[in-house]
């Protein structure tokens, strides 16, 4: 897989830590590769909505990406919840639903920004540049591929 | 079933697995589905409401299954290893996914449900739902598509009343 750029926190240069939530193993197993071609660590997984709630609160990561159709509670309201408890989460729903409606009912809720599935690489990783901004450096790295 | 309907779900199985095994894909045959479903190896089931209700199965003989998962999965997995049936519901879900998204943005609407791995064979059609068959082919085997949508008819009336409100 191709390797990019490390993407580091501004504050003290560590690793950005990403909580991932997804119902699908294979969805989860798939990002956690991509992120972490991104230099980039995982602060936690969820398999539901509600699960992301604790999980958050448990990890405090940097950016979680939300799936949106999951059983018990979908993502959008998980996004929700998170966000009015903590309104510096920064959320990236990353669903394969992504007609106009869906998105702007995530983004209204408190999302930052939306990826379609199947995730490719190079879009996730401008998306967190994105959405991290100042708060995020990119460090330069030989032979990397963005 | 109109051909509006289908179309979406072709070109999005033909871009996830394009995108998804880094080759080319081609649609392979196209048939009518008339008798009970019989499943031909790991399927992912994922039912649809809204404008129109129905089901989608993806279907995969267990020898490309087990070649479609290693390939997402980047090394060789054994054919009892639960990510081969895990892949072939994420795939399932994102062919829906996309091919939903496309037909909200036309004007229908729907709401898609988790995957589910289907198990049962024999699961026969309802009397006004027609299932088509699409099979597309790929660097790693075949991809069976059985899709089985109506329209609401329910929905279909609370529309009329309200556009004649």
């Amino acid at each position: 897989m191709e390797q990019f750029a490390p993407v580091k926190r501004s504050k003290d240069g560590q690793p950005v830590r990403y909580l991932v939530v997804d119902d699908s193993v294979f969805a989860r197993k798939n990002l956690v590769r991509i992120i972490e071609t991104f230099g980039g660590q995982l602060a936690g997984e969820a398999g539901d909505g509600a699960t992301a709630i604790t999980e958050y609160e448990r990890t405090s990561p940097d950016i979680v990406l939300m799936d949106i159709t999951m059983p018990q509670m979908e993502g959008i309201e998980a996004a929700e919840k998170i966000v009015r408890q903590h309104p510096e989460a920064r959320i990236v729903m990353v669903s394969s639903v992504g007609y106009q409606e869906n998105i702007v009912a995530a983004l209204q809720r408190g999302a930052r920004h939306f990826v379609q599935k199947p995730v490719k690489p190079e879009v996730l990783y401008e998306v967190i540049k994105y959405v991290l901004g100042e708060d995020a450096t990119v460090a330069s790295a030989a032979g990397a591929g963005a | 079933m109109k051909m509006e309907l289908i179309q979406p779900f072709i070109n999005a199985a033909d871009a996830v697995l394009a995108e998804g095994l880094q080759c080319s894909t081609t649609v392979g045959s196209l048939s009518m589905e008339e008798e009970a479903y019989r499943r031909k190896g790991v399927a992912a089931l994922i039912w649809v409401t809204g404008d129109i209700e129905g089901r989608i199965i993806l279907d995969l003989d267990p020898q490309t299954a087990v070649r479609v998962a290693s390939k997402f999965a980047g090394t060789e997995l054994p054919e009892s290893d639960t990510l081969v049936r895990e892949t072939v519901c994420e795939l399932a879900n994102e062919v829906t996914g996309n091919a939903i998204t496309s037909l909200n943005d036309q004007g229908f609407h729907f709401r898609v449900h988790p995957p589910i791995l289907h198990t049962e064979d024999g699961s026969k059609s309802s009397e006004d739902t027609e299932a088509l068959v699409i099979c597309v082919e790929t660097a790693s085997g075949s991809v069976f598509m059985n899709i089985a949508l109506r329209y609401n008819r329910r929905r279909q009336g609370e529309r009329a009343v309200a556009a004649g409100q």
